[in-house]
C-alpha cells in the first residue's frame, strides 16, 4: 500500500496555512502553527472499502494522485460500524487534519455533528449535503449521464429489453435506476426496461455472485443489455455479460477494459477528480465550503469512450447521445431526480 | 480361591484418593487372583466405583499402587489401561446407537483413512471372540435396534476385541431381565475358563453368591471384608455393608376395601410411531394399598406410568380421580395439585436436572408450591433448609445442598427424588423401578418408606421389573404382556415361579 | 465432582491463558505484516483503556455487546442457540424510534422507560415467530433466526426508503429525534463532576447493560420462569415430568432474548445515532454469539467478555488508525482469533489445567 507517515508527521498537526485562512488558526494555540509544516488531508471511506473498484477506490485513486503529484502523505479510514464514522473524523478533526474528506452520504450526519464541533477544521462530504460554514458537498446530478447510457443501452439493444442491476436498495441508487429508465425510454419509447436491486444490507455492494446471478436472470428474461451500479457486485454482472456474450454498462469508474467487446460504455463518475481537486485546492488554500453539484456541464460525469469500445458504439448512436447531452447541458433536457422528490 | 498362580492379575496396593474433604478409598489392599470372578460390593458411595475409575485410568490414586501380574503398573488414562488388557464395561453403554455392531467394535481402531480393511478386520477378529466365548450377537444390526442384553454383549465383545484380559463390569445386571442376566453370567463363567478375569461390581448379593469366587466388601472408603464366595453367606455380605444388623421384614397387614382415588378405564396409549402400546387396560388404585405391577420390561408399563401422571395423551379412555374426570388440557399440572407423586422409572432422564444444585432437583416439579415460591421468586434459602433435613431424614449423602444433582451416586440421588415425592404425602404415588442401581442398604430404607405411606394412607401403583421386590411389597399384583393385564394375583397368591410363568406364558420367552 | 475447578481457575485463569494464547497468535500475524507485535500491543491497550474518551468507546461498544450476548444467553438456558440478535436488534431500534419521534418535550425519565419497553417489545416480538415455528413445527431455530435477520434488514430498508426517511435526504436514516430524547452521555456527567473527559458515545445505557445483567443473572437463578427455563434447556423430559410447559417456557426464553437484543436500540439509536440508520447495528448481533459464548452465557461473564471485545473494537479501530498496514481486514483477523482461542478452543487447555491443578491439590493433601 505504502501509504505510510514518518514518526514526525504522525502526531503532528501539520496543515498548509497561508493568506486570508491563517486569522481563522489563530485560537489553536501557538505550538500547532508551529508544527504546520506539513498539509496532510484525510479521507474517510464507507463500508465498500478502499479497493471496491468502484466508489471508494476512486476516491482512493484521487487522493493517490494528489500524493504522487505532490509528494504529500494523506491519511485514511475504512469504517466497519456506524460509530466509527464519527468516532475516526474526531479523531481527525483533533488531530488537526488540513481536510478531511468523507467518502460516500453514510458520513452526512457525523459530519453535520464533528464540523460543528470544530469549526476551524475543513469538511468535504461527497455524495451528500452538509449545510455548513467549513464544509464543501459535492453532489454528482448521476441522473443526466444515467440519461445518457440508457439512451446507449436502448439503441444498442436487439431484443427491445435492458436491464439495471444496483447495489444496495437506497436512494442513490434508485436515481440512477430512474435516470436510466428515462433515458432509455427517450430514446426508443417502447424499451422495457429490467430493474434488481442486490440486497438490503450493505453486503449488496460487495457479492459478486450474486451480481453475476441477478444478469443472467435479466438475459434469460430477454435483456441483452445491463447497467450495473452496485459496486464491487457490479464485477458480477460485468463478468456474466462477458459470459453470456451480452453487453454490459461500467458504472462509477471507467471499467471498458474489464470485459473488451462486452462493457458497452462506463458511466463514469469523477469521484477521483472530486477528491483530488477538493485536497489541491485546499493545500492552495483555494477551497471554498458551499455545496458543489457535478453534472455534464461540469465535466464531473461523462460516460466513458475509448479504444475497448469505440467499435461498440456506432456514430450514429454517438451523435444522437451527443446531441442528448448538449440539450441537458443546455437545459432542454431535465433528467428526474428521484431522489431529491 | 481358584489361584494358585505365583502373582496376582491386579494387586491393589494401600491406594488412597482423596475429593477434596472426602476421602473416597482410605488404604484399599487387596488381590484379585487370574481367572477367576471377583466381586466387589458396597452401599452407594462406598468407593467402588472411585476404585474401578482408578484402575481404568480416569482418576489417579493420591497414594498406593496397582500391581498387574505383580508388576507395579502407572495407569494415567483409559489408553493406557486399554493397553495394558483392563477392559471395562460401563453401567450406561458407551456405543454410537446409529451404528452397526461391527462399526461400534472398529470405531476408534480404524486403522488407517480407509473405513473397509478396519472393518473387515473387526469382522473377522470378532468373529473368533464369539467363537471362544459363546457371544452370539448380530454384527451388523444396527446397536438402536438391538434389546438391552444384547448391547451389553457388545459392549463386552468390544472389550474383548480391544486385548482385555481383565473386564470390569460395573453393575452389570441392573438393566436385564432375570432371563438375560442368566445369560450374562453363562458369558462370564465362560471367560473365566478361557482364563480371563472378571471383575463384578454389583450390590446384587444374589449374583455375588451366583458366579464370583471370592467377594470384596467395601464400606465408607475401606475395605472391611475379603472372603471367598463359598465361605459367606448373603445375611453376612449384607450386614458386613451396611455395618449393622438388618431388620426383619415386617408383617403385612391386610388391605381394608376402599373407594379408589385415581382410575383408568379402557386406557389406550399410542406412541410417536403409531404403536399401540398400552391395548384398553382398567385399573384402580386405592388408599392404603400397594399394586404392583409386574412384567419383562417394554410392555407397556412406562407407557401406562406416563399416562397416569398425565404426561402422555390418552388414545382412549378416561381417568377419573375420586370419581371425577382429569381434563386432558394441562393435566400433569393438575394431577401434582391432585397430590400425585411421581417417582419416576429412569431418574437420569427424567427424575433429575444433573446440573441443577440438590435443593433445585429436591424441589422439581413442586417449585411453584406454596413455602417453595414467593411470587415469581424461588425461596433458595427456604428450600436449601428443607433440604437439608431431607437429606438428614432419607440419609442422602453427601449432605451438601448446594452439591450439583449429578455429583452423587446413583443411590443418593434416588434417595433424593424418594424424599421428593414421598416427604409431602401425596394421596397416589407412582413409583417405576424404585431400587435399580440403588444398594441394599437404600433398598432397606426405600421399601420401608414405601409401606409406612401406605399405611398412611397413601395409593401406590409400583412397577418393577425385580420380582423380589413386587413380591415384597405389593399387595395386588398385575401382570402386563404386550400392552394388556393378562393376569391379576393376591400376594397370598402370587410366587416368582406363579408370576413368571405368566410373565412368560402369552408373549414368550424375554425379548 | 473431582472436574470441578475453583472459581479463580475456572473464570479467570483460563480465560486469561486463552486470551494470552489469541494475543500470541495475534502478534505472528502482525509481526507477518511488518508491525511490531509489542508496540501494536501497546496501542491497543493504550487506545481500549488508555485514555477516558478510549476507555468511553470500549464501554460504549460493550454495552452493545452486553445486550447481544444476553440475547444468546437466556435461550441458551432453554437449550436454544438463538443466532437473531441481529434483527431483533433492528425491531428493537425501530420500537425506540416510534417512543423517541412521539415524545418530544417529555421528561427523559418517562421517555427512557417508554423506549426500553418498546425495545423490548420489538425485540422480542421479532423473535417470537422464530421460536414458536420452532415449539410448533420443529422448524430449527439456528435456521429461522438467521432468515429473519435478512427479513428485518429488508423491513428496515423498505420502512426507512419508503416510509421513515427525511424528505429529501439521500441517506437512509430518519430524520434526527427530538434533542429531549437524547440520553446523557458520560462526559456530560463528567463535566457536571468536573472531570475532564472528552467526547465519546458512552451513555446512559451502560447502566441499563449493568442493571440487565443483574436482573437476568437474577431472573434465570431465582424466578420461577428461569428455574423453568433453566430445567427446560438441561433436560426438557425432566421439565416435562416435573409439569412444565415446555413450548411455552421454550418460546418465552427466545422471547426474552430477543428483548435483551432490542435494547441494542436504546444504545444506539436513541443513546449516540439519535435517529433511525440503516444497518445501525452493524452486525453485533453475531458478535454477541462469540461474546455469550466467551463469557460462558453467564450474565457476569458476558459483561467482562463485552468489555474484552468492546477493546479489541475500539484497540482495533486506533491500531487501523495508527498503522496503515493494519487494514479493517486485519482487525476481523484479531477477533477472530480471540473468538477461535477463547470461544471455540475454549476447552483446549481446560483439560491439562484441571489435571495440573489435581496434580497440584494432592500433593499437599
Amino acid at each position: 500500500m505504502g501509504i505510510g507517515f514518518d514518526g514526525m508527521s504522525r502526531r503532528s498537526f501539520g496543515r498548509a496555512v497561508a493568506g486570508t485562512a491563517a486569522a481563522g488558526f489563530a485560537g489553536l494555540g501557538p505550538w500547532r502553527v508551529a508544527l504546520a509544516a506539513t498539509f496532510e488531508p484525510a479521507l474517510i471511506y464507507d463500508y465498500g472499502g478502499k479497493f471496491d473498484r468502484s466508489f471508494n477506490q476512486a476516491a482512493y485513486d484521487g487522493a493517490e494522485r494528489f500524493k504522487k503529484e505532490t509528494g504529500l502523505t494523506y491519511r485514511e479510514f475504512e469504517i466497519t460500524n456506524e460509530s466509527q464514522r464519527e468516532q475516526s473524523m474526531l479523531q481527525l478533526a483533533k488531530r488537526g487534519a488540513a481536510l478531511i474528506v468523507g467518502v460516500g452520504f453514510g458520513h452526512q450526519a457525523a459530519m453535520t455533528k464533528v464540523a460543528t464541533q470544530y469549526p476551524k477544521v475543513r469538511f468535504t462530504i461527497i455524495d451528500a449535503v452538509v449545510d455548513l460554514p467549513n464544509v464543501q458537498s459535492i453532489v454528482f446530478r448521476e441522473q443526466e449521464c444515467c440519461f445518457l447510457v440508457g439512451m446507449i443501452a436502448a439503441l444498442t439493444s436487439k431484443t427491445g429489453k435492458v436491464g439495471f442491476v444496483g447495489g444496495m436498495d437506497v436512494p442513490l441508487i434508485r436515481r440512477f435506476a430512474a435516470g436510466y429508465a428515462q433515458g432509455a425510454k427517450f430514446a426508443r419509447p417502447d424499451v422495457e426496461v429490467l430493474q434488481t436491486m442486490t440486497g438490503t444490507t450493505v453486503s449488496a455492494w460487495n457479492d459478486p455472485a450474486r451480481g453475476s446471478e441477478l444478469a443472467r436472470s435479466q438475459f434469460d428474461r430477454g435483456a441483452d443489455v445491463v447497467f450495473a451500479a452496485a459496486g464491487a457486485t457490479g464485477l458480477g454482472v460485468l463478468q456474466a455479460a462477458a459470459d453470456a456474450k451480452k453487453f454490459s454498462i461500467g458504472c462509477d469508474s471507467n471499467q471498458n477494459a474489464l470485459h473488451p467487446g462486452s462493457v458497452l460504455t462506463s458511466m463514469v463518475k469523477r469521484v477521483d477528480v472530486a477528491t483530488y481537486n477538493a485536497m489541491m485546492a485546499a493545500k492552495d488554500d483555494k477551497w471554498q465550503a458551499g455545496t458543489l453539484s457535478l453534472g455534464l456541464k461540469d465535466d464531473g460525469l461523462d460516460y466513458a469512450i475509448d479504444d475497448n469500445n469505440r467499435s461498440l458504439i456506432t456514430p450514429e448512436i454517438k451523435a444522437r447521445v451527443d446531441q442528448a447531452k448538449a440539450d441537458i447541458i443546455a437545459g432542454r433536457i431535465v433528467p428526474i431526480d428521484v431522489a431529491a422528490q | 480361591m481358584a489361584t494358585d498362580r505365583p502373582a496376582p492379575a491386579i494387586a491393589f496396593d494401600r491406594i488412597t484418593k482423596r475429593f477434596g474433604a472426602v476421602v473416597a478409598n482410605r488404604g484399599v489392599s487387596f488381590e484379585i487372583g487370574a481367572g477367576t470372578i471377583h466381586g466387589i460390593i458396597g452401599e452407594n458411595g462406598a468407593g467402588k466405583s472411585t476404585l474401578m475409575s482408578i484402575l481404568y485410568g480416569f482418576y489417579q490414586a493420591d497414594t498406593g499402587e496397582i500391581r498387574l501380574d505383580g508388576r507395579p503398573a502407572r495407569i494415567a488414562n483409559t489408553a493406557d489401561a486399554i493397553r495394558l488388557g483392563i477392559g471395562m464395561v460401563h453401567q450406561h453403554f458407551v456405543l454410537v446407537e446409529t451404528f452397526t455392531v461391527l462399526e461400534n467394535l472398529a470405531l476408534g481402531r480404524e486403522g488407517g483413512l480407509m473405513l473397509q480393511p478396519g472393518i473387515a478386520r473387526a469382522r473377522a477378529a470378532a468373529r473368533a471372540i464369539e467363537a471362544a466365548y459363546g457371544l452370539a450377537v448380530d454384527l451388523d444390526a444396527r446397536v438402536e435396534d438391538l434389546p438391552v442384553g444384547s448391547r451389553q454383549r457388545v459392549e463386552i465383545l468390544k472389550a474383548l476385541y480391544r486385548g482385555a484380559e481383565i473386564l470390569i463390569l460395573d453393575e452389570p445386571t441392573g438393566v436385564l431381565t432375570p432371563d438375560e442376566a442368566q445369560q450374562l453370567f453363562q458369558i462370564l463363567r465362560r471367560l473365566k475358563s478361557e482364563g480371563k478375569t472378571v471383575l463384578l461390581i454389583t450390590h446384587k448379593l444374589k449374583e455375588i453368591m451366583a458366579v464370583t469366587d471370592r467377594v470384596t466388601v467395601m464400606r465408607a472408603g475401606a475395605v472391611v471384608g475379603d472372603v471367598a464366595t463359598a465361605d459367606t453367606d448373603e445375611t453376612d455380605l449384607a450386614e458386613r455393608m451396611v455395618g449393622r444388623k438388618l431388620a426383619a421384614l415386617p408383617d403385612r397387614v391386610p388391605v381394608m376395601p376402599t373407594t379408589p382415588i385415581l382410575s383408568a378405564r379402557a386406557l389406550r396409549i399410542v406412541d410417536a410411531g403409531g404403536v399401540e402400546r398400552v391395548k384398553s387396560v382398567d385399573l384402580d388404585l386405592r388408599p392404603g394399598e400397594i399394586v404392583g405391577i409386574a412384567g419383562v420390561s417394554g410392555n407397556g408399563q412406562s407407557e401406562l406410568m406416563a399416562a397416569l401422571a398425565g404426561l402422555a395423551p390418552l388414545a382412549g379412555g378416561t381417568l377419573t380421580w375420586d370419581g371425577a374426570p382429569v381434563p386432558a388440557l394441562g393435566r400433569a399440572r393438575a394431577l401434582r395439585r391432585l397430590g400425585l407423586g411421581h417417582i419416576p422409572e429412569d431418574r437420569h432422564k427424567s427424575g433429575m436436572v444433573g446440573p441443577f444444585e440438590a435443593w433445585e432437583t429436591s424441589v422439581l416439579g413442586y417449585h411453584r408450591d406454596a413455602g417453595h415460591a414467593h411470587g415469581a421468586w424461588l425461596r433458595p434459602g427456604f428450600i436449601r433448609a428443607l433440604t437439608a433435613r431431607r437429606m438428614v431424614e432419607y440419609d442422602v449423602r453427601p449432605r451438601d445442598a448446594r452439591l450439583r444433582t449429578s455429583a452423587f451416586s446413583g443411590g443418593n440421588q434416588q434417595k433424593l427424588i424418594c424424599a421428593r415425592e414421598m416427604a409431602r404425602g401425596p394421596k397416589v404415588l407412582l413409583v417405576g423401578q424404585p431400587t435399580r442401581g440403588v444398594d441394599v442398604g437404600a433398598i432397606e430404607q426405600i421399601h420401608a418408606r414405601l409401606r409406612a405411606l401406605k399405611h398412611e394412607g397413601t395409593a401406590i401403583l409400583l412397577v418393577s421389573v425385580e420380582l423380589d421386590e413386587i413380591l415384597a411389597l405389593a399387595d395386588r399384583i398385575l401382570v402386563m404382556v404386550d400392552g394388556r393385564f393378562t393376569g391379576e394375583l393376591d400376594r397370598s397368591e402370587a410366587s416368582e415361579r406363579a408370576l413368571g410363568l405368566l410373565m412368560a406364558g402369552v408373549h414368550g420367552a424375554a425379548a | 465432582m473431582s472436574r470441578d475447578l475453583p472459581w479463580p481457575i475456572d473464570y479467570v485463569l483460563i480465560p486469561a491463558l486463552n486470551l494470552a494464547l489469541a494475543f500470541l497468535a495475534g502478534a505472528v500475524v502482525l509481526g507477518l505484516i511488518g508491525v511490531s507485535p509489542g508496540a501494536a500491543l501497546g496501542t491497543l491497550l493504550d487506545g481500549a483503556f488508555g485514555s477516558l474518551d478510549g476507555a468511553g468507546y470500549t464501554l460504549y461498544y460493550a454495552t452493545t455487546f452486553i445486550f447481544t450476548g444476553l440475547a444468546v444467553a437466556i435461550p441458551y438456558q432453554a437449550g436454544l442457540f438463538n443466532i437473531g440478535g441481529e434483527g431483533q436488534a433492528m425491531l428493537g431500534g425501530l420500537g425506540v424510534t416510534i417512543v423517541c419521534q412521539a415524545m418530544g418535550g417529555y421528561p427523559l425519565w418517562l421517555v427512557l422507560p417508554l423506549a426500553i419497553g418498546a425495545a423490548m417489545i420489538g425485540g422480542a416480538a421479532w423473535a417470537a415467530l422464530p421460536a414458536v415455528l420452532q415449539v410448533k413445527r420443529g422448524s430449527h431455530i439456528v435456521i429461522t433466526t438467521i432468515m429473519f435477520n435478512f427479513l428485518a434488514s429488508a423491513l428496515m430498508t423498505y420502512l426507512l426508503i419508503d416510509m421513515l426517511r427525511a424528505p429529501g435526504d439521500p441517506s437512509p436514516e430518519t430524520a434526527a429525534f427530538p434533542a429531549s430524547t437524547a440520553l446523557p452521555y458520560a462526559h456530560e456527567w463528567a463535566a457536571h463532576l468536573g472531570l475532564a473527559m472528552e467526547e465519546s458515545p458512552l451513555n446512559l445505557s451502560f447502566v441499563v447493560a449493568l442493571i440487565l445483567a443483574f436482573l437476568v443473572w437474577l431472573f434465570i437463578r431465582r424466578s420461577l420462569w428461569g428455574y423453568e427455563i433453566r430445567a427446560t434447556g438441561h433436560n426438557p423430559s425432566a421439565a416435562a415430568y416435573a409439569a412444565i410447559p415446555v413450548d411455552r417456557v421454550t418460546v418465552l426464553a427466545v422471547c426474552l432474548g430477543g428483548a435483551c437484543a432490542g435494547l441494542v436500540g436504546i444504545n444506539e439509536v436513541m443513546g449516540v445515532l439519535h435517529r433511525l440508520v440503516l444497518g445501525f447495528t452493524a452486525g453485533a448481533g453475531i458478535v454477541g454469539i462469540a461474546v455469550a459464548l466467551m463469557g460462558r452465557n453467564h450474565p457476569f461473564g458476558i459483561v467482562l467478555s463485552a468489555i474484552l471485545f468492546g477493546a479489541l473494537y475500539q484497540g482495533g479501530a486506533e491500531l487501523a488508525f495508527d498503522y496503515p498496514q493494519v487494514t479493517r481486514d486485519i482487525i476481523v483477523v484479531m477477533d477472530g482469533l480471540v473468538i477461535l482461542f477463547c470461544g471455540a478452543l475454549e476447552n483446549m487447555l481446560r483439560v491439562p489445567v484441571t489435571r495440573a491443578w489435581a496434580r497440584w491439590r494432592t500433593v499437599p493433601a
